[in-house]
């Protein structure tokens, strides 16, 4: 086989796999008095924008939510899994190994079990449909990740510019937060992009904690648009696209971090 | 010298506190009240105030007896069993296919992760789209082939193979990657001298990448294993587990017992939670211990 044929073969493949992906461009642009014809428009050729329309009419509050619910993921889940990771990768405390267990235990456990169990808690404490109860719940799905990646990068990092700080004088916590984060950016990025990833990408947690309230994020405005009778395919299409932005962004600015996240054990919920 | 290792000890679980703290509250505790709510006879007003009657394991008892159970836990294993086998093997041929470096090959592999990276509900939305009885693109495809319009989503001979297919569609990029990352580690010499022995093609996949990949590859499996037991997005969004049960998982069932009806049955919901929890556990717990032996 030469080297031309394999790239070939290869963008053939690709296209196949992507053909979905493609299928939902198109039908966003599609009119709907085209939507159910025969043959079916392969190509947006008498294409419209009444979906991006009914997107920006409707959907931007549901948009809002997503950004804001996934920005608070993102921080919570920094926030509590960096100092974790330092101390498991340089600290030694004792039951380490009890806890990283704990860690990859708790990845595997089913989100629709999760979500039973905080939806009787939060009924109870009165914090169903609100931003920060969503974030909160959001965040189980990445912060045993988030504590695993830490743990995994910092452990690389080399003990002696923690000593060479420590001869300085700076406390643990200086260290941590003037020499170990600044070095960490990586860490940081990848842990960042797939928590925001998954919490825009939520839907059992929205769906039943969110559901009935005044912010609710883009999986429900989407779901709710499957469910009207008078399906407009062009605008739930439209705003599956809109939806599927921050996975593309992430796939062109952050390859190489998406690639490492997915070999480091991380599934995605 | 004790002294100073108790210092660093305080200080290695003051780091460590929050976590902990985050793990009890928002981890131990959701998961008790789940197995609370199990063991407990719960009305709409009695969730609410939370003094419902201790009922042992009626729940479970329960889930059972109902008509449901069995199709839920044959559906649970036929999906997450041939959507395992499809994935690995689909996987499993691109990794090999991509390996041979070739001109492209670094970004075609990164657009293959763009269906693993989508939200769960655009694939799912996209898929009941093209697998439409009257207006979808497969079954006008199909009819170019002078086949039958199928009725993918609303007949129950189909809605399972529905919902599998657009899974093993969400499940092949993981497999790709993790599958490729382990090719890499497999020294270019040995296929050399293999080569030197006559042996290319089929039979050094064979005799030398299955074998040497095997390692990999269980730890792939037994991911793709506790992942796809949890599925629950796509199938609720494209088929509701219906039409009657057809496509109903251990996991749609929990959620619709809880949810999906007007009536939230959350005692007998939790039970069959816990039942797919004590699943996923099982294959979660044989991933560590393979995954320790290798290291």
């Amino acid at each position: 086989m030469t080297r031309h044929l394999r790239t070939g073969i290869g963008v053939v493949l690709t296209a196949i796999m992507l053909f979905p992906v493609y299928w939902m461009i198109n039908v966003s642009f599609t009119r709907d008095t085209d939507m159910r014809a025969s043959p079916p428009h392969l190509f947006p050729v008498d294409g419209t924008l009444e979906g991006y329309r009914a997107v920006l009419d409707q959907q931007l509050p549901y948009l809002g939510t997503s950004l804001l619910v996934g920005l608070g993921t993102v921080l919570l889940t920094v926030v509590l899994a960096a100092p974790a990771g330092y101390s498991l990768a340089k600290l030694r405390p004792a039951g380490r190994p009890a806890i990283t267990f704990v860690l990859l235990i708790a990845q595997m456990i089913p989100g629709i079990i999760m979500a039973m169990g905080f939806y009787a808690i939060y009924l109870k404490a009165g914090v169903l449909n609100t931003l920060p109860g969503l974030i909160l719940a959001d965040s189980t799905i990445a912060v045993p990740f988030g504590v695993l990646i830490f743990t995994a990068f910092m452990a690389g990092l080399p003990d002696e510019l923690l000593q060479a700080a420590a001869i300085d004088g700076a406390s643990r916590w200086r260290t941590f937060v003037s020499v170990v984060m600044p070095v960490s950016r990586n860490a940081v990025v990848t842990v960042s992009l797939f928590a925001f990833l998954w919490a825009w990408s939520d839907f059992i947690f929205a769906s039943t904690l969110a559901g009935g309230g005044a912010h609710q994020p883009v999986t429900l405005g989407i779901y709710h648009y499957i469910g009207n009778n008078n399906q407009q395919w062009n605008a739930i299409m439209a705003t599956a696209v809109i939806a599927s932005v921050p996975a593309t962004i992430l796939l062109v600015i952050a390859q190489r971090y998406v690639a490492a996240g997915v070999t480091a054990g991380a599934v995605k919920d | 010298m004790t002294s100073v290792r108790r210092a660093r000890q305080l200080a290695a679980w003051g780091f460590l506190a929050p976590v902990v703290v985050y793990l009890l509250a928002f981890y131990a505790y959701p998961l008790y009240r789940n197995l609370d709510l199990s063991l407990r006879h719960y009305t709409v007003r009695s969730f609410v105030r939370g003094d419902a009657p201790f009922s042992g394991l009626d729940n479970y008892r329960t889930i059972f007896a109902d008509p449901s159970f069995g199709p839920a836990l044959l559906h649970t294993v036929v999906f997450t069993g041939v959507s395992l086998v499809f994935q690995f093997a689909i996987g499993m041929a691109l990794a090999v296919f991509f390996a041979q470096n070739f001109r492209l090959s670094a970004t075609l592999r990164a657009l293959f992760l763009v269906p693993w990276l989508l939200p769960l509900i655009v694939s799912a939305s996209t898929w009941s789209w093209m697998l439409n009885s009257d207006s979808g693109i497969v079954n006008w495809t199909l009819g170019l082939a002078g086949v039958d319009p199928v009725n993918w989503l609303t007949s129950p001979r189909w809605s399972l193979v529905s919902v599998i297919i657009a899974n093993i569609w969400i499940g092949v990029p993981f497999n790709l990657v993790v599958l490729y990352s382990g090719l890499r580690t497999i020294p270019g010499e040995i296929y050399e001298a293999a080569a030197l022995d006559g042996a290319s093609g089929w039979s050094a996949f064979r005799r030398i990448t299955f074998p040497l990949l095997r390692p990999v590859s269980a730890i792939t499996l037994l991911l793709g294993l506790v992942y796809t037991l949890k599925v629950f997005d796509i199938i609720w969004i494209m088929t509701r587990g219906g039409p009657v049960d057809s496509s109903t998982t251990l996991a749609t069932w929990s959620y619709r017992l809880s949810f999906g009806n007007l009536l939230p049955q959350f005692g007998p919901g939790a039970a069959v939670g816990n039942l797919l929890i004590v699943m996923a556990l099982i294959c979660g717990l044989i991933y560590l211990r393979i995954q320790r032996r290798q290291a």
